[in-house]
């Protein structure tokens, strides 16, 4: 259309000026206006003739733009760390740099592959009424990384992800936790190949396991500050395994995923086994879908079959002291678990609720050591046997734009292990420790949120702890991705 | 086999035997794009639509429902411009569909066919939801969707070279409707031009440049960020030396914050339907423009009655 204005003005103008050139006998306007017809008629053809180039251009250009995007894909494409990882890690594209180097901007150099690059910064300051040090939860052995924290003002875990196409085979992330004690740990490092195609997606490395719903998310993304409880005593807080992970997505409407991981079995409710082969293996299925537009759920069944070798653990004994125990033998764990979403039509910035419930099931078999490094001079080995489990019920509410209101409630059932020898020892009251905890943040945006909770802590017979958390999470760098 | 696994598997083999769906398989981002692919496709093409129009397309996570949808795509058809960026390529990642991964013929990026407006010269995130490619609304401006429409008709007879003939057709039939249209809506919105608005976010940046309106204001104080009650104010003021004779926003946003400014400076407040489906009128997108060009004209009648 603007084209064709702008012929028009051309022809326009040039019929105000004509006149004043000509002084103007008939004839002579008469063969003006000829002459105009024919300069009319001639743009007319040639502008008609410029359209049909413009579209041949443009289709020209949608057999070119396939390259074109491409080369984009090559830095970008596949959103690789995005999903496994956790909810945050950025998607994989970089759009700035490759649409540059696709079109062919000076300066593509070697950066212009640099991953997607992500950083978590995140602190709390916390106010407990009971000793961290002295953490436990009555009838359960925690492993060593389960605590509230310390006391007062400290950073959480500062975390690095890098995320990228490895080539045309792989995808790659890695992500680097900083501890507040300034020691370094890699907390996901892994694999993904991307063209395997039927719905397959396998991952090798280091990956939180697919089991639960939680686990796979890193803390951040986490709707409480800390772990629920059944996560602390089964999975010591969360499930990393270095292995081979393969989920397979059925060619159905709804989701139905299947997966099985094979893994090392070094971590908690495991331990390091120093032998060949599998350490331990785990499989789950997921189901999820929409029910309207406004509902979405997800529920999933998982089972985790791993080993110990002299698991190190604290545990309260029946004389109140806190004692190191080792357990040796096979630990099987069975976990449901539920999500489900509501947005109005769909539209989650207004309000939005979110339901989350899991719960676990645990079988122990094996050998218990009391008093592992002779604290209290009784140590003594014998068989032991449990069947455990707990679980917890969540809700979160955004209640208007940027503002979240959450309640979680806790319960496990410790169900009176047999502790064989061990039992003069090791028993406790029947107790269910349980914890009630409310939180609100504020999420400014997508990269920012501050979280203040509350915590009502009854894990113990006769002890109470209460605790106040409040915490910032900062995200810098590439996008993170929306996880369900 | 375990128990256990039973219980898992055997109702997924149950639900297995699909029947085997000769119709290319779209999966669409947005409404627009679905619409898009309908009106080429016809009934060659089975369209999914990820978001509804009520549904800001950046903040949408990745449910299970995408992903499963994903997984049978022939086709993704994408905005980009990183307007899915937070949950496409998770999305993608996890359907275990290399046909549709970024860079295969399966997806399509409709910005990389237009030319994108408004890309920052500055990219920090302190400048808010800022997007390095340029403005992702690029739907709002007809004459994109004619670009859009040629690349994606070409994209999708090399997908499905059986039905190539007829998309080839049904394309070349809505390229000439389409243009109709757009000289028709050219000459409805011609009382537009020059026509100073505020907008709620840069959503219309397109459509505003197409129809010679000015943008005099955005209500977000910055992209993504929601107003609050200073920089509204500063906005009323700015009214009083600048007046805009209308205040419009997406179907999707919440309507609290146009509808303060429409009471305080007295013009109209403009719900636009954005996408198809973003309000009762707006069926198919011709409609949809047939409603937001007399919306537009309807408001600045309206204003300058007042």
């Amino acid at each position: 259309m603007h084209r064709w204005s702008m012929a028009r003005a051309v022809m326009a103008s040039a019929l105000a000026w004509a006149p004043v050139a000509h002084a103007a006998t008939d004839a002579d306007i008469a063969q003006l206006r000829d002459e105009i017809r024919q300069l009319k008629e001639s743009y007319e053809t040639r502008v008609q003739a410029l359209e049909a180039r413009v579209k041949e251009a443009e289709a020209a250009a949608n057999r070119a733009a396939q390259p074109r995007e491409a080369v984009p894909v090559a830095a970008t494409a596949a959103p690789p760390a995005s999903n496994a990882a956790g909810s945050e890690p950025p998607s994989p594209s970089q759009p700035a740099a490759s649409s540059d180097v696709a079109r062919g901007a000076p300066g593509s150099s070697a950066n212009a592959f640099n991953p997607a690059i992500s950083a978590v910064l995140t602190g709390v300051y916390s106010n407990l009424s009971q000793d961290p040090n002295r953490y436990g939860l009555s009838g359960f052995a925690l492993g060593d990384d389960v605590s509230p924290g310390r006391r007062g003002l400290g950073v959480g875990e500062s975390e690095f992800t890098l995320a990228a196409n490895v080539d045309h085979l792989f995808a790659g992330s890695l992500t680097v936790a900083l501890t507040p004690a300034n020691t370094v740990s890699v907390e996901e490092a892994y694999g993904l190949v991307t063209g395997l195609g039927n719905g397959l997606a396998p991952k090798f490395g280091r990956f939180f396991s697919a089991i639960g719903y939680q686990n796979e998310q890193h803390q951040h993304a986490w709707d409480f500050y800390d772990a629920p409880l059944a996560y602390q005593a089964f999975l010591g807080g969360q499930y990393s395994t270095d292995g081979l992970q393969l989920k397979w997505l059925a060619p159905t409407d709804e989701f139905v995923e299947l997966g099985a991981e094979l893994g090392n079995g070094d971590s908690f409710p495991g331990s390091e086994r120093n032998r060949n082969g599998i350490g331990a293996a785990s499989v789950f299925a997921h189901v999820g879908g929409d029910v309207g537009t406004s509902h979405s759920w997800r529920a999933g069944l998982s089972y985790l079959d791993t080993r110990a070798d002299g698991r190190e653990t604290t545990q309260f004994d029946a004389a109140g002291n806190l004692a190191r125990n080792a357990f040796s033998g096979r630990s099987r764990i069975a976990a449901a678990d539920f999500v489900w979403k509501y947005a109005p039509n769909g539209n989650a910035q207004q309000t939005n609720f979110k339901v989350q419930a899991e719960y676990f099931w645990r079988r122990e078999h094996g050998d218990l050591t009391y008093d592992t490094d002779g604290a209290f001079g009784l140590t003594q080995t014998d068989a032991y046997s449990s069947s455990q489990s707990g679980g917890y019920l969540q809700g979160v509410w955004q209640f208007m734009p940027l503002w979240r209101a959450g309640a979680r409630y806790d319960r496990l059932n410790p169900d009176a292990p047999d502790y064989g020898a061990n039992a003069a020892f090791l028993t406790v009251p029947d107790f269910h420790p349980q914890r009630y905890t409310f939180m609100v943040d504020w999420t400014p945006s997508e990269f920012s949120r501050f979280r203040l909770q509350y915590a009502r802590n009854q894990v113990r017979p006769d002890v109470i702890d209460s605790e106040w958390f409040l915490q910032y999470i900062l995200t810098l760098g590439a996008h993170g991705a929306h996880r369900f | 086999m375990h128990p256990l696994l039973k219980l898992l598997f055997v109702p997924i083999a149950a639900m297995l035997p699909m029947p085997a769906l000769a119709a290319l398989s779209i999966f669409a981002t947005v409404p627009e794009w679905g619409a898009l692919a309908q009106e080429i496709g016809g009934s060659a093409v089975d369209v999914y639509v990820a978001t509804n129009a009520l549904q800001d397309p950046h903040h949408v996570e990745a449910k299970p429902s995408l992903i499963a949808r994903a997984r049978k795509a022939d086709l993704v058809i994408a905005t980009g411009a990183e307007l899915e960026v937070g949950w496409l390529p998770l999305v993608l990642q996890q359907a275990g569909n290399p046909k549709v991964l970024p860079g295969k013929p399966g997806y399509f990026e409709a910005s990389a066919f237009v030319t994108t407006i408004e890309r920052p010269t500055r990219l920090d995130r302190a400048d808010g939801d800022v997007h390095p490619l340029g403005n992702p609304h690029i739907q709002t401006d007809p004459r994109n969707i004619a670009r859009v429409a040629a690349a994606l008709s070409a994209r999708m007879a090399e997908l499905d070279p059986a039905d190539a003939a007829m998309f080839r057709e049904r394309y070349a039939a809505f390229d000439t409707r389409w243009r109709a249209s757009i000289a028709r809506w050219q000459v409805q919105g011609e009382r537009l031009r020059g026509v100073p608005v505020i907008v709620q976010h840069k959503a219309f940046s397109y459509l505003l440049e197409w129809l010679g309106m000015r943008e005099t204001a955005a209500l977000e104080p910055k992209p993504g960020v929601e107003p609050t009650a200073a920089s509204l104010s500063e906005i009323l003021a700015q009214q009083q030396r600048q007046p805009a004779k209308m205040v419009i926003r997406a179907a999707y946003q919440s309507d609290r914050a146009s509808q303060w400014m429409a009471e305080r400076a007295h013009i109209p407040a403009v719900a636009l339907p954005f996408t198809v489906g973003g309000d009762a009128a707006a069926r198919d997108l011709t409609s949809m423009f047939d409603d937001t060009i007399t919306r537009l004209v309807d408001a600045a009648s309206a204003g300058a009655v007042q």
